[in-house]
């Protein structure tokens, strides 16, 4: 087995990437997903709920699209859409919810997912001392506004969960 | 995944290599950490009811620390297998030793449902590549299933 380093500190600007791609990764699953529950449910679906999905499509394409030009920044290729959606598609028979209140916990999931993979990166930013090629402030400021609004997203589903 | 979850995935492994308790030496060196530090760390895990160190035997994962041991090593297969079928990087396995730290297990668990994982991991685990055994490492065809 290969010695690994034990620390959770971000510590270049290739890791840095990194962990970007999957943040756009992420969104775009998020998108795709939700694109595909639209096909799945679409009869039954509500207008709370198609409202739902609609706006978290919606962000989702927002935030990959400053994470793209954060990792532009850094000279490196975002993931393109069309690649993860084809890999969403490929599996979502074996992991699509089954029902409307899946759809929701799936929702649910997704944002939570996010908040998670965001606060996780800012704290590993924040305690890294490493200098990157783009401006440290503006990528905190960036995935700040980003966190936040995931957990924004968070409180709007659980609050349409609770309703129902 | 956090420092405790990285020591238990370690000592799992060194103990099925070693067929028996991993030693203190065995899991600082696989850690890349001083024994010191591996010693504290292990101390922490007993304490938890993850695990039994036994002075000159070595370290025993108890039953809950195999339940969360064989979670730390199926996210990072998670890891690895993205890396290697997704974003197709070559040393798929320098990245997820870097990246196993900063990624939560829920991430991981969103990352699984665009990955072909096989029903047997983390069984699947080979210590020797640091990879699983069944990865294929040219990119994936993707070829939507039957609905």
């Amino acid at each position: 087995m290969v010695a690994v380093s034990v620390s959770q500190r971000v510590a270049s600007d290739d890791q840095l990437a990194r962990l970007l791609q999957i943040g756009i990764v992420l969104e775009e699953v998020v998108e795709a997903r939700t694109h595909r529950h639209y096909q799945q449910l679409d009869a039954e679906l509500d207008e709370e709920v198609e409202t739902l999905l609609a706006d978290a499509a919606e962000e989702s394409a927002d935030h990959r699209e400053r994470l793209e030009s954060l990792v532009e920044g850094l000279g490196v290729d975002s993931v393109p859409f069309g690649e993860i959606e084809s890999l969403v598609d490929a599996r979502y028979g074996r992991t699509r919810p089954e029902d409307f209140d899946d759809v929701l916990y799936d929702q649910l999931c997704n944002e939570e997912t996010a908040y998670k993979f965001y606060d996780d990166l800012i704290e590993a930013i924040e305690d890294s001392e490493a200098t990157f090629s783009i401006d440290r402030g503006e990528l905190l400021a960036t995935l700040t506004t980003i966190r936040d609004e995931e957990a924004e997203g968070v409180r709007e589903v659980t609050e349409v969960m609770e309703r129902r | 995944m956090n420092t405790a979850d990285q020591y238990l995935k370690t000592i799992y492994v060194v103990q099925d290599s070693e067929d028996g308790p991993a030693s203190t030496g065995s899991i600082a060196d696989s850690l890349g950490v001083s024994p010191a530090s591996a010693n504290e760390m292990i101390g922490k895990l007993e304490e938890r009811g993850l695990a039994e160190h036994e002075k000159y035997k070595g370290v025993t994962l108890t039953d809950d620390g195999i339940v969360r041991a064989r979670d730390a090593l199926q996210t990072y297969c998670i890891i690895e297998r993205f890396l290697a079928n997704v974003l197709a990087v070559e040393d798929f396995q320098a990245e997820a030793r870097e990246l196993e730290a900063v990624i939560d297990d829920t991430v991981a668990e969103r990352l699984d449902t665009i990955i072909d994982r096989q029903p047997e991991c983390p069984d699947c685990f080979d210590p020797e590549s640091d990879a699983c055994a069944c990865l294929e490492i040219a990119p994936e065809p993707v070829e939507p299933e039957q609905q």
